[in-house]
């Protein structure tokens, strides 16, 4: 820290720190726990990991969610990279600025709108809730973030480079594949890596579409902690921090190397 | 002619996909919430939801609801503001910065299951106060502890914005306030808040509208005692499926929205 502030303004410091990370190794401590309880530390076990490893069911449900993540990331990052290409070259400023608001809304909108609209939606169209549906959303609110993602690449992407391509006979097809994407790629992969990182947190909008047969793990950690405690959701919180850390360490390199202008801060 | 149509619609082949989603997931959703708000629970074309909605019951609920988003947007700004200045002051700030940004990658829910351990009548908090000789209390189902978790949960999103403008101010305004003799709180309050202000405008519009909206935690750490127009949606679609009445109060929550989004414009976007 700076030699200019004082011990006052370091301690203001410290405790802020404190409070952000305090609950979440009070978390991670208390999956060690032998007893039941999160207020008594009886002793060191790992007892709720073999616990989690054991319940075929979580197992199910992980699985469910890693699919999900992986395929409406996959998706989304396609129909967002040509959303950005559709906007980048619509002509009219006007058409620019309309494609880029009813781009944002789904960023803006609160997860309870989006949730119950897609719910009506869904059972308008006579589409079942499960698998299906919860892979729609999350398609549907992770494209308007790969577009963001992508978009400012395109931007700084100087138009006599495709010019260029143009006039020494590349078709439309090769400008975009040899020339537009290798250029925007960088975009593209912190597009797709921020659809994953939505998919696996989104609750509420999942929690409204999701229907009774089928689960992720943060509506399965909701319907358990209503249920109150239960230190097997602790060893489930270390290794997702486990996993979060990862996210962050990627994400740093990402935006590190790329000098892509992400946002940082997660959605709620 | 014809050559030249279909060239053109090949050519615009790509557009659809993105099109047919903001067609389908976009338009449609807002319509349909505003449509099925015009039905009442066995599905008649009925006005009863908006008179509904306009008895003390419901507007006690989106004014309580306001309130409780008012406490937990003004206390999030009163903590995140000093935050993000000190943490400007700080080497390696970028570093700071992202320590305080790591927790809100964190799922929302296990925080706020952090704190049902934490607040619980045996947790931390209450052998804390037992220690303090002030004795148990009942913290977990209360408004407190509705409006501190909320706060946490909020804090680095207010941070972010604060600390990017604070992190954009020219040091030599600051020196040519004091230069020119303003004290610390003059300059504060003449030359260093007005410069942020955009700062501070996107942190409270990214804190304001999910503390309207987010069920999950009013349902987890304040019981039944907290209603906010999000839980109630909630109630309104899962619990009592009345979608007509959620619809119409997801309408209010729509309008809100566009109303603080106008008031909080600022020219640059904090995405």
């Amino acid at each position: 820290m700076d030699k200019k502030m004082t011990p006052l303004s370091k301690l203001f410091l410290l405790v802020i720190f404190f409070i952000l990370y305090a609950p979440i190794f009070f978390l991670v401590i208390f999956s060690f726990n032998s007893g039941e309880t999160m207020y008594d530390f009886k002793g060191f076990s790992l007892e709720w990991y073999r616990e989690l490893f054991q319940d075929t069911r979580l197992l199910i449900i992980v699985l469910n969610t890693v699919v999900v993540a992986l395929l409406s990331a996959l998706i989304s990052t396609i129909i967002g990279v040509l959303g950005a290409l559709a906007i980048h070259q619509a002509k009219k400023r006007q058409t620019k600025n309309t494609l880029l608001s009813l781009n944002n809304i789904l960023i803006v909108s609160p997860d309870v709108i989006i949730g119950a609209s897609f719910l009506i939606l869904f059972t308008m169209a006579g589409i079942k809730l499960g698998f299906y549906s919860v892979l729609l959303s999350h398609i549907a609110f992770s494209i308007p973030i790969v577009v963001l993602m992508v978009l400012p690449k395109l931007m700084e992407m100087s138009p006599t480079l495709i010019d260029a391509a143009r006039d020494l006979g590349a078709s439309r097809w090769n400008v975009l594949t040899k020339v537009i994407i290798p250029f925007i790629i960088p975009g593209i992969f912190a597009g797709f890596f921020m659809a994953l990182t939505y998919s696996f947190d989104d609750f509420a909008v999942t929690f409204f579409v999701t229907g009774n047969g089928f689960s992720t793990l943060s509506v399965e950690i909701y319907s358990l902690a209503r249920r109150g405690i239960s230190l097997n959701i602790n060893a489930l919180s270390a290794l997702l921090f486990l996993f979060t850390m990862l996210l962050v360490v990627i994400y740093y390199f990402i935006t590190q190397r790329n000098k892509v202008n992400g946002m940082g801060v997660r959605k709620h | 002619m014809w050559i030249q149509m279909e060239n053109k619609l090949t050519k615009n082949l790509y557009l659809f996909p993105y099109l047919l989603w903001i067609a389908l997931f976009v338009i449609a959703p807002i319509l349909l919430v505003l449509y099925y708000s015009f039905f009442d629970i066995e599905g008649n074309l009925s006005l009863i939801n908006y008179q509904k909605f306009f008895t003390p019951v419901y507007l006690k609920m989106t004014f309580s609801s306001f309130w409780y988003a008012f406490l937990i947007t003004a206390i999030s700004l009163l903590i995140a503001y000093p935050t993000a200045y000190l943490l400007t002051k700080t080497k390696h700030k970028q570093l700071w910065l992202l320590l305080i940004i790591v927790p809100s990658w964190i799922n929302l829910l296990l925080k706020a299951y952090a704190f049902i351990g934490i607040f619980g009548t045996y947790g931390a908090a209450n052998s804390f106060l037992n220690l303090m000789g002030i004795g148990s209390q009942q913290i977990l189902f209360t408004d407190f502890s509705f409006i501190f978790v909320s706060v946490y949960i909020f804090i680095p999103f207010m941070i972010l914005p604060i600390f990017n403008s604070l992190n954009e101010l020219n040091p030599t305004l600051l020196d040519a306030a004091n230069d020119l003799g303003a004290s610390k709180w003059t300059t504060f309050r003449r030359v260093i808040f007005p410069l942020t202000i955009d700062g501070v405008k996107s942190g409270c519009q990214v804190v304001f509208i999910p503390a309207l909206s987010l069920f999950m935690l009013t349902r987890l750490i304040a019981g039944n005692r907290v209603i906010t127009l999000g839980t109630s949606i909630e109630q309104h679609f899962l619990v009592t499926q009345d979608w007509g009445m959620g619809s119409t109060i997801a309408v209010f929550l729509i309008i809100i929205m566009v109303v603080i989004m106008v008031v909080t414009n600022t020219r640059k976007r904090g995405v």
